[in-house]
């Protein structure tokens, strides 16, 4: 009895002081990272090779996402506002849930999922198979040639896909309220124009992915760079990116949300 | 201050390295001169590649100096470590090429980043390492087309693209067939001389090592345990240099895992 209580507080101590171990280990990577930022914006064409990968190539699943979501938004949004006689507000409900928070959080859940997932495989196996160390030897940081052009395009491609999401989600809600259902043009588009600020809700909202991008593109390079050199740490190490990255987002989503946008109404 | 003579290419003195708990090197001294070729062998775990490490500056000694043309590599700051490693080509045990580059490209890597040269000068370039490792033709080929002996060839023309004046190799012949062992052993040889370079090699491999090397260092239990010429080797009684070159099961490197006695636990129901 005795044994396995000590046991369990034994257990309780390392999950613990392993965690706080891997966030200082985080810490200090994330440092490195920044310091290695400097060299990486000098060679602005290896990011921009890292933005087709992670962000061109997201483009796809990103706007037909959009697509559906602004439809089944408009489906449910229609359904209560008709209860009300407010079936014109449509548009504007849809565009402030998507500009505001569906856009950059459902966006960044599935660059975590599509693009950041593959970044920390490919740092993973490029580890694995010696390739980073081989580039160290060369007196190459692979922290400057690889890390940071990957991490740097995920910051830069997440708000340009946060707008094609919101924007195919406006244009499903559109095609389902204006063109199926039959909600006047003009009152579709109007009441938006005149309710979402340019300022307060889209510029909010890219900030937001701006962050998201931030946290899902350390998350990605992270968990890479420390990836065990097996099938199975590389497969763990993705995981973990995905299940991090999401639960981070929906995080940084709840804290930038409250400091966004509380009392403005 | 470590004296360091202008002969001497790398020197290691009492140097004692540890992963955690576990002693991998325990007062290694080792002196290689300039142009020497140098075989480092012994069992598995036996911190070979450990060696080449702490040389590279990849790993940091507990105690002991690493001092590499001069410099004293574990105190070296990172720009410093670089500007050494430059000087420095290493041949990775599975090759260690770019997967995303093709054989060109993987060749040309060195250069576009360590060099301002033109890119008509680096093809010119790139095109000698490769006929000297006979891939020329294969410029356009990626890694996965290759077999494990023209990747390995390919990473040695990369190896070596900047000169380099000091060459590692962590088991170059593991995985390969006999002929390619025998191509990339003759390159070594050929590149070592034409470049004048001072090659250290780990390997197991006894046959083809004992052909190009000047020199065999038998690591045992983190020390030296014999530092002799290769011809020596085919004619020493020492147990353990014959179990290792006559390929022994068991020995003074035991068959089985230290541990219980047998019988003793077949009893322990």
């Amino acid at each position: 009895m005795r044994a396995s209580f000590v046991q369990l507080i034994s257990a309780l101590g390392h999950f613990f002081t392993s965690r706080i171990d891997r966030l200082g280990l985080a810490a200090r990577f994330a440092g490195a990272l920044l310091v290695s930022l400097s060299i990486a914006l000098g060679r602005l064409p290896l990011m921009f090779r890292e933005v087709y990968f992670s962000g061109v190539r997201s483009l796809s699943i990103v706007a037909v996402s959009g697509l559906f979501v602004g439809m089944v938004l408009a489906v449910q949004g229609y359904e209560v506002l008709q209860r009300y006689g407010s079936a014109e507000s449509l548009g504007v409900i849809v565009a402030l849930s998507l500009v505001r928070e569906l856009g950059p959080v459902v966006t960044a859940l599935l660059f975590a999922g599509r693009a950041s997932s593959a970044v920390t495989a490919e740092i993973g196996l490029m580890r694995a198979t010696e390739q980073l160390a081989a580039m160290d030897m060369m007196a190459v940081d692979p922290m400057s040639r690889v890390v940071a052009p990957r991490f740097l395009a995920a910051i830069f491609s997440m708000p340009f896909l946060a707008a094609i999401f919101s924007t195919t989600g406006v244009i499903g809600a559109w095609i389902i309220g204006v063109k199926l259902i039959g909600i006047d043009d003009g009152a579709f588009w109007s009441q938006m124009q005149a309710n979402v600020d340019v300022r307060i809700d889209v510029l909010n909202g890219l900030l937001k992915s701006i962050v998201f991008g931030t946290a899902v593109g350390l998350i990605s390079v992270f968990e890479g760079y420390f990836a065990a050199p097996t099938a199975e740490g590389i497969a763990t190490a993705t995981t973990r990116t995905v299940v991090i990255s999401s639960l981070s987002v929906l995080l940084l989503d709840l804290l930038l949300t409250v400091m966004m946008f509380r009392g403005l109404s | 201050m470590t004296s360091f003579h202008e002969s001497e290419m790398i020197a290691l003195k009492d140097v004692c390295f540890s992963y955690a708990d576990r002693p991998i090197l325990n007062g290694i001294d080792l002196t290689i001169k300039r142009g020497e070729i140098i075989a480092i062998m012994g069992g598995s775990g036996g911190g070979k590649t450990t060696l080449l490490g702490l040389i590279s500056g990849r790993l940091k000694p507990q105690t002991g100096s690493v001092l590499v043309k001069g410099l004293e590599v574990p105190n070296l700051r990172q720009s410093e470590l670089y500007g050494l490693r430059r000087k420095i080509g290493m041949l990775f045990q599975f090759g260690a090429l770019f997967t995303d580059l093709n054989v060109f490209d993987n060749v040309a890597f060195p250069y576009r980043e360590q060099t301002n040269l033109p890119e008509e000068m680096i093809r010119t370039l790139v095109l000698l390492k490769l006929e000297a490792v006979g891939l020329r033709s294969a410029k356009n080929l990626m890694p996965a087309e290759l077999s494990g002996g023209m990747a390995r060839r390919v990473a040695l023309a990369r190896a070596v693209a900047l000169d380099p004046a000091v060459m590692l190799y962590d088991e170059p012949f593991t995985g390969l067939d006999p002929i390619s062992v025998g191509i990339i052993g003759r390159l070594i040889k050929r590149l070592n001389r034409a470049l004048g370079m001072t090659s250290v090699i780990v390997t197991h491999d006894l046959n083809e090592t004992l052909r190009l090397v000047d020199r065999v260092v038998v690591l045992s239990q983190g020390k030296i345990h014999r530092d002799m010429a290769p011809e020596e080797i085919r004619s020493t009684d020492d147990p353990f240099i014959r179990q290792f070159a006559d390929g022994l099961p068991d020995g003074p490197v035991p068959f089985h895992y230290p541990g219980r006695d047998y019988w003793s636990e077949l009893m322990d129901q």
